[in-house]
């Protein structure tokens, strides 16, 4: 990497089941996509609570991939289902206290589906590089304390 | 030493820009949407002309809200800790009321009585007070009962009293305060036969401290504390606006390669407050709690320091979401 | 007011409820909770249009369950309240008893969800109409003026709790906030912990904010700190269509999902 490109950081949550899958589907197919994400295995993407998504950007991501089970194809039944209603409401609480929604990026990705992880990485990866580093995020770690 | 001038009302204007051009920094009391805040200031046009009270209260300026202590940074084999040594700025406080600022003295005993606090230290020793005095009070006002009063000069090092038609009576307190009349000194007019208390608000004593002191340990079993605190919701808000509350916490906040420790405001109002590890909670419910907080400022530190840990600004019961009237229930409690 | 002081009396001195939760005359004119437990106490109760507390949240308190059965003066953000907790299973169907005072005067008493229910839907809309221009208002910014706008706002929170602690729905004796362990919010109230606190507040309101307004109204330093749980409460309406406090039976909307939910931003 040269020194003078941004290279942004990425926290990716994703279900044991599905995207995790796909993204090691990605490896055994010798795809190849962009080494900027860090991935966390949850069990299912019900378990990603939006505090985890606060933590990453606290913790100095740039941006941040959900991915789990499509629709109907949640290995518990119905755990991406809850997880999307939670992110509607987040999603749009967000947007109202002006949070950089362009930074968090939502996707269902299945265990066949290698192709898709590697495209998505890619095109997160290319618009985080032309968004620059979270700054408005970064700047709130240390404002505050005297 | 106190010695006594009069200023005309453009005399601020003066100062001020002599204490900018001095490099000091000037804290005053700001207005917007109706909020009272203390604020930098520039000029004395951006102080709040009429206000009774800022909500919160001026303590920041010597304990901040969050404050670090020390950070330090891990590498294999060694930590290198770096002590806070904030670059502070001589600063003036502007238009203090008498009580908040007989405050600073109250924390002064807290944060210097045994080992010194350094970070607070520092930051009283750059601050300077100009008081200003009280031409109006409230029903929440209460000072007059715990040893002030609305032209009190404990704790400023100039104290204006305004006067009717325009301008301060101001009274130079100490060396601080005589080394701001020493930047300015054509501005402080001589002043004679001014009745300084005829200028002032009129604040009722309600109940005799000493002997509210005397009287608390006799009533630490009472249930008047239980009924007084039926509507207390158990926040911080009387705590963190209270010029005397000098509660801290202490936080770590770490990742594997560095940190910080942070003193943090905290309040005996608040159940995690005294909650240990085991999950016991010594002060289980809200009637300990409010009964912990009269009986720190009424009862165990007049023990200890001779006075009360309340300057009586009424601060907590104009922030409280309930009315919890603290003037109201010390007076209740006298006549128990 | 006679009414309502006498029918508070009537109900104590015949032991059909052991406490009534009103209103009384505090500081400055002001209005503050009440708790008549004799028929003395009840002539301390008032009642006017000053009374806009949400006093719901005290009916889930140790102190004011171990009274007995509990009345309570019930404004519109009360009742509201009242079913939201039934819904919540926090308060048993029939445990309390709201007393709501018409705009005539008479004392109407409400004993069940059912009368609760029937009373609320005749109310007009629980987000006021000031609040809802203010979140108009903000809507109509850019995002970049609203981040401004919350970052100002934000950055002057003290960490009281105030708005927990007067949140009728802000029950838990435990809160995410005092999990330490993990520490999961920062504990103190730089910037970032402000952020994550009032974020957190927000969503674990979403879906069951009655809109009331109590936790700004409790803000000592004046942060419009409803503003946020309002518009989370509004978004659930807005996609789910459950609005809060309607209803003593309501299905937690996040607790819950259809699999035809519709968004516009999965990937």
């Amino acid at each position: 990497m040269a020194d003078d490109v941004f290279e942004p950081k990425i926290t990716a949550f994703v279900c044991n089941w599905c995207t995790y899958a796909g993204a090691d589907l990605t490896g055994t197919s010798r795809l190849k996509y962009q080494s900027n994400v860090r991935i966390i295995r949850l069990p299912c993407t019900g378990r990603v609570d939006f505090m985890l998504i606060q933590k990453a950007f606290a913790r100095g991501s740039d941006g941040v991939i959900v991915s789990g089970c499509h629709p109907n194809d949640c290995h518990y039944t119905s755990g991406n289902y809850h997880a999307r209603r939670r992110w509607m409401v987040f999603n749009d609480l967000m947007e109202f206290m002006g949070l950089d929604m362009r930074r968090i990026t939502f996707s269902w990705v299945s265990a066949a589906e290698g192709a898709k992880w590697a495209t998505l990485v890619n095109e997160v990866t290319d618009h985080l590089r032309e968004l620059g580093p979270y700054t408005e995020y970064q700047r709130l770690l240390n404002a505050g304390v005297a | 030493m106190t010695s006594t001038f009069k200023l005309s009302a453009s005399a601020l204007e003066t100062l001020f820009a002599a204490l900018s051009t001095g490099g000091w920094r000037i804290l005053g009391p700001t207005e917007t949407d109706g909020r009272v805040e203390v604020r930098e200031v520039k000029n004395p046009s951006q102080v709040a002309s009429q206000y009774l009270q800022s909500t919160l209260s001026a303590k920041e300026v010597a304990f901040p809200k969050v404050e670090r202590l020390l950070s330090y940074k891990m590498t294999p084999g060694q930590v290198e800790l770096q002590d806070h040594d904030p670059e502070l700025q001589p600063t003036v406080l502007f238009g203090a009321r008498p009580c908040e600022a007989a405050g600073f003295g109250v924390l002064d005993k807290v944060f210097n009585w045994d080992s010194r606090d350094k970070l607070f230290s520092a930051r009283l020793r750059q601050l300077t007070v100009i008081g200003l005095s009280c031409t109006q009070a409230d029903d929440a006002c209460f000072c007059t009962s715990v040893g002030g009063g609305p032209g009190s000069t404990r704790g400023s090092d100039l104290l204006l009293t305004p006067l009717p038609k325009g301008g301060y009576l101001a009274e130079v307190l100490t060396a601080k305060g005589e080394a701001l009349q020493a930047l300015v000194p054509a501005v402080f007019e001589p002043a004679e036969g001014v009745d300084k208390e005829a200028l002032l608000a009129k604040v009722e004593p309600v109940f005799d401290r000493a002997e509210l002191t005397a009287k608390l340990p006799g009533l630490f079993a009472s249930e008047l504390w239980a009924e007084q605190s039926l509507r207390c919701l158990g926040c911080g808000a009387c705590a963190f606006v209270c010029p005397t509350c000098a509660c801290f916490d202490i936080q770590e906040e770490a990742d594997t390669k560095q940190g910080q420790r942070l003193r943090l405001w905290d309040s005996c109002g608040l159940r995690q407050f005294t909650l240990h590890a085991s999950g016991h909670n010594p002060r289980n419910v809200q009637a300990e709690r409010w009964r912990q907080r009269v009986y720190h400022k009424f009862s165990y530190f007049p023990q200890r320091f001779g006075e009360a840990m309340c300057v009586g600004c009424g601060k907590c019961t104009r922030a409280c979401p309930v009315d919890m009237n603290l003037k109201e229930h010390l007076t209740q409690a006298s006549g128990a | 007011m006679d009414v309502l002081r006498n029918k508070a009396r009537d109900l104590l001195a015949q032991g059909q409820v052991q406490v009534v939760i009103g209103y009384e005359a505090g500081t400055s004119g002001a209005r503050r909770p009440s708790f008549a437990r004799s028929e003395a106490d009840a002539a301390r109760l008032m009642w006017d249009a000053d009374c806009v507390g949400n006093l719901a949240g005290y009916l889930t308190r140790p102190e004011i369950k171990k009274m007995g059965k509990a009345a309570i003066v019930a404004n519109a953000a009360t009742l509201r309240a009242l079913l939201q907790l039934t819904a919540e299973h926090q308060l048993a169907e029939g445990a309390v008893l709201a007393l709501v005072v018409t705009e005539e005067g008479a004392v109407l008493e409400l004993s069940n969800a059912q009368a609760v229910t029937e009373q609320v839907a005749t109310l007009p809309s629980s987000l006021s109409a000031a609040d809802r221009e203010k979140l108009e208002r903000l809507m109509a910014l850019s995002r970049e003026e609203r981040r401004a706008f919350w970052e100002q706002e934000l950055q002057r929170c003290v960490k009281c709790y105030a708005c927990r602690s007067s949140c009728p729905m802000c029950y838990c004796g435990s809160c995410t906030m005092d999990c330490n362990r993990p520490q999961w919010v920062p504990v103190a109230s730089h910037e970032l912990g402000n952020l994550e606190y009032h974020t957190v507040r927000a969503m674990h309101l979403a879906g069951r904010c009655v809109q009331c307004g109590e936790c700004g109204r409790a803000c000592p330093v004046g942060i419009p700190i409803h503003l946020l749980t309002c518009y989370a409460e509004e978004s659930v309406r807005r996609q789910f269509g459950q609005p809060a406090g309607t209803s003593a039976t309501l299905n937690y909307a996040l607790g819950n999902f259809r699999p035809d939910d519709q968004e516009s931003f999965i990937r």
